[in-house]
């Protein structure tokens, strides 16, 4: 049976649709079979940061309608043979999307594939609880900073108690905070929570810190999901999330700030 | 040692803005995670005799019925029943 893995957060801007591409993707590069699904109805965008756009024919709730099969409306990442994106629609209300309904489709979907990473939408709306309700895991996105961290709270009582687990009383979902936007430089500058003041108000275990980086609006403007950019320190920290979601023990890493050189020490750089 | 005094003190003064957010977060955090468990514990008991009721003139499964109190901004509390009729009852 596929992990069903939401990604979630609550207040919006902080990075899901982002790292559900990278971590979609790069669990793919791994030779898993992954599908991406986009629970943002009205609102898609994950087709966008993958770059698969333009090749949206059939959307999720065209499946839910039986308007198309869940073939029809699959996108086979032109990148990694094993990545499928089913896209959101656009105009469609967000109603569509029923317990009942996203049942069935992730159940045919847990047939085929071993990933099913939902990306969701903002807010505690319809929408977003639609996207926690199947989940085994839930990676909670949140950046270091006042409002997110709250938001990232009341998810997280909704995960323990809206959800289908919560519901039939089975194992409780498992918990992951991802912290996004991470500025190591203004942590020591007293002027951003750092990533143990976060893990010590949500007390959840830490899957991954993604610094604050340049690659991740290149990566966007391309639609090439950020993991790809292996330089960059983004595609190296998502890296790691695979990785760990894979079962493998990582050390953190871009948790300090780069020690400035002795020039630009005494010359105040 | 009125210069020691002023740098002693001057390290006391300075609170991060990191760490004051660190401080309202956990505030906020324990005092919106405590309304949210808080539970009324007639609730199981209302369930039931709310069901019993129900059963005395319609069918209603469990999966079919629920229950919920929710706590809305400030001093509002709504309860809220969620009652599936099903085909046979339409006929009675």
């Amino acid at each position: 049976m596929a992990r069903i893995i939401v990604v979630t957060s609550g207040k919006g801007g902080v990075g899901k649709t982002t790292s559900s591409a990278a971590i979609g993707l790069g669990l793919a590069l791994k030779g898993h079979k992954v599908v991406l699904i986009d629970f943002d109805i009205g609102l898609r965008n994950l087709d966008l940061i993958m770059g698969c756009e333009r090749r949206v024919v059939y959307d999720f709730v065209n499946v839910i309608n039986g308007e198309s099969t869940l073939n029809q409306a699959l996108i086979k990442d032109k990148r990694v043979s094993s990545l499928s994106i089913l896209p959101a629609s656009q105009t469609r209300d967000k109603d569509a999307l029923t317990k009942e309904n996203v049942g069935k489709v992730l159940e045919e979907l847990g047939g085929l594939y071993d990933f099913i990473v939902c990306d969701s939408p903002a807010g505690i709306e319809a929408g977003a609880m639609m996207a926690l309700y199947y989940a085994d895991e839930a990676i909670v996105t949140t950046n270091p900073e006042v409002s997110s961290v709250r938001d990232s709270d009341r998810i997280l009582g909704m995960l323990a108690s809206r959800s289908r687990r919560a519901e039939l009383g089975l194992e409780p979902i498992k918990e992951h905070l991802l912290l996004t936007r991470y500025s190591p430089k203004r942590v020591e500058e007293g002027e951003m929570l750092s990533v143990d003041d976060v893990k010590d108000i949500l007390s959840i275990p830490l899957l991954g810190v993604i610094p604050e980086s340049q690659a991740v609006l290149k990566a966007s403007n391309a639609g090439e999901p950020v993991i790809l950019d292996t330089e960059s320190d983004a595609g190296k920290a998502y890296q790691d999330v695979v990785d760990r979601l894979l079962g493998e023990t990582i050390e953190f890493r871009f948790l300090v700030a780069e020690k400035k050189g002795i020039f630009s020490r005494m010359f105040g750089g | 040692m009125a210069l020691l005094d002023y740098f002693t003190r001057k390290k006391e003064k300075q609170v991060t803005t990191a760490s004051k957010a660190k401080e309202r977060l956990q505030i906020i955090v324990a005092h919106e995670r405590n309304s949210r468990n808080k539970q009324p514990d007639y609730l199981p008991q209302l369930t039931e005799d709310i069901l019993q009721v129900l059963r005395k003139y319609i069918k209603v499964s469990d999966e079919s019925f629920s229950i919920n109190l929710d706590k809305k901004d400030g001093d509002l509390n709504v309860l809220e029943l969620n009652i599936e009729l099903h085909d046979d009852n339409a006929t009675n």
